[in-house]
């Protein structure tokens, strides 16, 4: 037994761990300096954030190490029923959560409070790792992909109707693990284009777009004429996509901001790009006779992460000496906005090493994923590391203000008991399932 | 399941990589290229907090503080910051205030200052609303109490030595010795306060302090490398005798005038009165404009600090002085005398003198203690026309320069602002008066202290001292040490020992001879003491007022000279009360209780009927009211004409800048032009 175990833990994925706990140890790092007074005369002081936090890392190290005694195949095994039971607990969620400002995404269980969206992206990952790697699938046959990205999907609309808008759009993610497995290209090149024309159609003036969207078309016409010449769909396709663009760009965008989004709504979205609102739909906004009164609480949120990480320069301010996030100037600055922590207190180059370890976490998991012999292990690595980055991506990029605020955590660094646990849990399953990577794990 | 590598995991790698740089790209420029957000930080968190230290208290001569500071509490608002569920009554009741008043205050606060400045609600609150503000201080958000020092003058006297303190004023801003003051700070505006202002105001404190969201101040920022410590002005000492000065008020008190009385061996400023004076306690805090212009108003003129600023004919009292130049001149000898019948004629008119029996005026000695009118005229002649001068021009030359050794006719330099220089007259000013054509008998009048010849009463004062010392005096000055250190480089200029041209110690024996017959037999024996050995002059000064537009004769000003004792003088005194009549009748008297209070620091009860006559004596000239408003409508029309001079000055430079001039000058040169081809 013991000298299994020897063996299991020398399989361990040393490197992992070691970005793992790093992570961790900085986000502790980052909470202490938030949350530390100068009248403080004791380091460790009972209901502080970093203590909790603390305690919640020795509670994931636990549960990690009851993972990696776990049987290998017991995840893979009850992929499908963990989901099951995943999804009866978000369904329950809707009507029986309780939360703040109109969302009920938490559930009370005997005095414990945890967020079931968090919990149920493992669970997603590992059924869709277990769906992909079943023999019977073939994922470049219409029905399973349907399956796949309904696997993904559903958890998201019933958060959803948790009225988490921000935890579910993490469940776009999947797409990047299901590209991975055998989805087609022009998923990637779609998505990217229509976040393309979206932002243009927001920036450009509406009839230099279309001139240019025509000029782009026309060029590659002329960059693919022999094809052209030669086959009929892909002249359909050209000459579809431009008037689907002209259509949506033309038509869709202004109607849209003119009739269906509110006031609000058109403000965050011209804020989050930079840009001021247009006069035709102040217009609109004249109208309905209320106008800009007042900063909005997001806006406030990225004006004042931007001021504290903005302000920390190339070296940063040092240690505990951030003025603006150890003065509680930012909101919901140990949760949400702890990056500005780090911008504010280390600058530009703390930043940068932050960054880079996130990086190499997640390069790391991909290389772990690809050197596997299962394809539930190569799934599931795919899906934390595009978990992670999606989480990693957005965070970040809210907080100095290139994303739309929505309620994410920085993975491992936000404080925050089940956002911690669930990371880890994430990790030290695929730490458990890469031990045996020798294994063929169905 | 292939195991070959998929090229999909690379462009995911890239993804994920692309993202990052982006990131990096973005925090790069954020960090490095935008400072914007380094000065929004400060400005949200960082907060300057400017702590004024406590003036430098003021002490008399024997250790008893004549100024200090108490605090006071002003109430600041912020706002904001006040509560919703805010409990406006409970509030206005324990600042026993009116809802209204509440509601107008804050109002006022909301229209001057934005909601997020903090700024006053009620200044200097009362010692109850204080107490009871700080019981329920926890109930009312956005309100705090700020503690300010603020000056107490101990007893109400004193008020023209010390002075006062004010706001700065912008015209003040612009001048360089307030260079580092801002709008809102104090600063001395008269007397002590003003004059030794950066040894009293000390030095600022700048705190930088963080604060957080909700504007609590927290921790120094920079662990305080930033903040300048505040230090404390420093104490002043004063020679000044408290007891002293108070007494003399009292005995001012209704009588217009000034007492001076200095310590000959130092120099220091033992009492200095102008009558009438204020309460200091006035002019401080937010009453003090309202009671300078009330002040201000006032016929008698309080705020006018006589001992230092107002110009009197000395009268007799100049009479030790003119001896003193003469027999120093070598034109009269001690035993030099004058036969005086009751007047001088010798300039074809008789200048009138108050005796008229034989050998009043047989020597010097006899001359001055009977004031021989006659004599002082002769001599004062026989000087300045004296042929080793050559020629009256230059005689009245060195009889000026002997006045300036003396400290009359320029300021004396001493250390409260505002101080007047008299006028001693010489030569040139004659020549402008009279177009040249002047001689000894012209100006004989400045020989008995009257004419052209005005002293401030510190001035003679300091006159006395010279006498007392034998030659030499102190600067005259009120502080005897700054924060304890009497070596002080602002006291170096005090400690400087002036000897008037070298007049023999002999010839001064004479004159304190003189002065001491004064007192024993002459026009001033009813201040003799037993004890003490008083040397004096009596003065009655003739003076005349131009009450619109026609000149009146007043009466007389009641002057008087005096140190004592004459073998180790103590004090030299001077006191002017105008109007008052003969110098021997109350200048004298006063002087005298002074001279023995302070040596022997109690009134002897023989002579309390005198100091009771004194101190009931009301000897403010009826006339005082007239002659102000007469003399504040001469110079509002003065100032009226100045106005019109200006305002015509200014409408046709304006005019010669105008374009219509410029277009008319045009036109003019055209057609000289046209005028010139044709």
């Amino acid at each position: 037994m013991t000298e299994l175990r020897k063996t299991l833990f020398s399989r361990i994925d040393g490197i992992l761990l070691l970005l793992y706990f790093a992570l961790v140890i900085v986000g502790i790092a980052a909470i202490y300096s938030v949350e530390h007074r100068t009248t403080d005369t004791e380091l460790i002081i009972m209901g502080r954030g970093y203590v909790k936090q603390l305690t919640f890392f020795g509670v994931s190290l636990f549960l990690g190490f009851i993972i990696i005694l776990t049987d290998s195949k017991f995840f893979s095994s009850f992929a499908f029923l963990i989901y099951a039971i995943c999804l009866a607990t978000l369904f329950v969620t809707i009507f029986a959560g309780v939360g703040a400002k109109g969302s009920r995404s938490w559930l009370d269980i005997a005095g414990f409070r945890f967020q079931p969206g968090e919990v149920a992206k493992i669970c997603t990952a590992l059924a869709l790792a277990k769906f992909l790697s079943l023999n019977e699938t073939n994922f470049k046959r219409t029905k399973d992909r349907l399956v796949g990205v309904a696997i993904a999907v559903l958890p998201a609309i019933f958060i959803i109707l948790q009225k988490e808008t921000g935890l579910a759009l993490v469940y776009i993610s999947f797409f990047l693990v299901m590209y991975r497995e055998g989805l087609p290209n022009a998923i990637l090149v779609i998505g990217v284009a229509a976040v393309a024309l979206v932002i243009t159609s927001l920036l450009i003036e509406r009839n230099l777009l279309a001139i240019l969207l025509t000029a782009f078309a026309i060029l590659i016409g002329i960059m693919i004429r022999h094809t052209l010449r030669r086959k009929i769909a892909p002249r359909i396709i050209l000459v579809g996509s431009l008037m689907v663009a002209l259509l949506f760009s033309q038509f869709v965008v202004p109607f849209t901001f003119k009739h269906v989004l509110q006031k609000h709504q058109i403000e965050r979205i011209y804020s989050m790009i930079g840009v001021d609102v247009p006069d035709e739909y102040n217009k609109a906004l004249d109208a309905n006779g209320d106008k800009k009164e007042h900063i909005n609480s997001s806006e406030y949120n990225v004006l004042q992460s931007k001021i504290a990480i903005g302000s920390g320069g190339m070296l940063g301010k040092g240690f505990l000496k951030g003025t603006s996030t150890k003065n509680q100037f930012v909101p919901e600055q140990h949760t949400d906005f702890i990056f500005c922590a780090i911008g504010e207190q280390f600058g530009f180059l703390g930043s940068a090493v932050l960054i880079v370890l996130y990086i190499l976490l997640m390069l790391r998991i991909i290389y772990l994923g690809e050197r596997q012999r299962s394809a539930f292990t190569r799934v599931y690595s795919y899906c934390v590391a595009s978990i992670l980055f999606f989480h990693f991506a957005i965070n970040i990029s809210m907080t100095i203000g290139l994303a739309p605020v929505i309620g994410i955590t920085l993975p491992f660094l936000s404080y925050g008991g089940s956002s911690l646990l669930s990371f880890s849990v994430l990790i030290f399953i695929l730490v458990r399932l890469d031990a045996d990577r020798q294994m063929l794990i169905r | 399941m292939s195991i070959a590598t998929n090229p999909r995991r690379y462009v995911i790698s890239i993804i994920f990589i692309g993202v990052a740089i982006i990131m990096l790209l973005r925090l790069f420029f954020l960090q490095n290229f935008e400072p914007k957000y380094k000065i929004l930080a400060n400005d949200i968190a960082i907060y300057k907090k400017v702590v004024y230290p406590p003036r430098g208290t003021i002490i008399d001569g024997k250790g008893k503080t004549l100024l200090s500071n108490a605090p006071i509490y002003d109430l600041m608002v912020t706002p904001r910051n006040i509560s919703k569920d805010f409990d406006t009554l409970e509030f206005c009741a324990s600042l026993e205030i009116t809802k209204e008043k509440y509601e107008s205050i804050l109002h006022r606060v909301l229209v001057r200052n934005l909601s997020v400045r903090q700024s006053a609600f009620m200044e200097m609150l009362s010692a109850k609303q204080t107490a009871r503000f700080q019981e329920n201080a926890y109930k009312f958000s956005g309100f705090e109490l700020i503690e300010r020092n603020m000056r107490v003058y101990r007893r109400p006297i004193a008020a023209h030595i010390l002075g006062y303190i004010g706001e700065v004023s912008p015209g003040m801003l612009k001048r360089q010795r307030y260079a580092s003051y801002r709008q809102g700070d104090y600063a001395g505006l008269n007397g002590l306060e003003l004059e030794y202002e950066e040894v009293l105001r000390g030095q600022r404190g700048v705190h930088y302090l963080e604060r957080d969201k909700f504007n609590r101040p927290r921790d120094p920022y920079k662990g305080g490398a930033l903040d300048s410590q505040e230090v404390s002005g420093k104490q002043l000492d004063l020679y000044l005798d408290m007891e002293l000065q108070e007494y003399a008020e009292r005995l001012m008190i209704n009588k217009v005038g000034s007492v001076v009385a200095i310590d000959p061996k130092t120099g220091g400023i033992l009492t200095l009165v102008s009558s009438p004076t204020y309460d200091p306690n006035l002019l401080r805090g937010k009453e003090r404009s309202h009671n300078y212009s009330k002040l201000y108003m006032m016929p008698t003129r309080p705020l006018f600090n006589r001992a230092t600023q107002a110009m009197y004919p000395p009268g007799s009292t100049i009479k030790p002085f003119t001896g003193l130049i003469a027999l120093n001149a070598g034109v009269i000898g001690p035993s030099y005398g004058y036969p005086c019948a009751g007047g001088y004629t010798a300039c074809s008119r008789r200048i009138g003198c108050e005796h008229s029996d034989a050998g009043h005026a047989s020597s010097f000695r006899n001359a001055l203690s009977h004031s021989c009118n006659s004599y002082f005229c002769h001599i004062f002649r026989m000087t300045i026309d004296a042929k080793k001068f050559g020629g009256v021009k230059n005689g009245l030359q060195v009889w000026h320069d002997y006045n300036n050794s003396f400290g009359f006719g320029r300021k004396t330099g001493v250390d409260i602002p505002y101080e007047r220089g008299g006028l001693v007259p010489d030569t040139s000013r004659y020549n402008r008066m009279y177009g040249g054509s002047w001689n000894s008998c012209t100006v004989v009048f400045v020989g008995m202290g009257q004419g052209e010849l005005l002293l401030t009463p510190l001035q003679m004062a300091n006159g006395m001292c010279i006498i007392a010392n034998k030659g030499y005096y102190y600067t005259p000055h009120f502080v005897k040490a700054i924060g304890k250190d009497e070596n002080d480089s602002l006291l170096m200029p005090y400690h400087e020992k002036h000897v008037v041209l070298n007049i023999p110690g002999a010839t001064f024996d004479d004159v304190q001879a003189a002065m001491q017959d004064v007192v024993d037999h002459g026009t001033a024996s009813g201040v003799k003491l037993d004890s003490v050995k008083i040397c004096a002059k009596t003065g009655t000064a003739e003076n005349k007022a131009v009450v619109y537009g026609q000149v009146i004769q007043m009466k007389d000003h009641s002057m008087f000279v005096a140190f004592a004792p004459r073998e180790d003088p103590k004090i030299a005194i001077a006191v002017a009360i105008e109007n008052a009549g003969f110098g021997s009748t109350w200048a004298g008297p006063i002087a005298s209780l002074l001279i023995e209070k302070y040596l022997n620091d109690t009134v002897s009860t023989k002579r309390k009927p005198m100091e009771k006559k004194m101190l009931e004596a009301n000897l403010i000239n009826k006339y005082v009211t007239t002659i102000d408003s007469a003399i504040r409508v001469r110079d509002r029309k003065s100032w009226e004409r100045r106005m019109q001079r200006k305002h015509i000055r200014d409408s046709t430079n304006k005019a010669k800048d105008s374009i219509l001039y410029t277009q008319w000058i045009d036109y003019k040169l055209k057609k000289a032009k046209r005028g010139a081809t044709k």
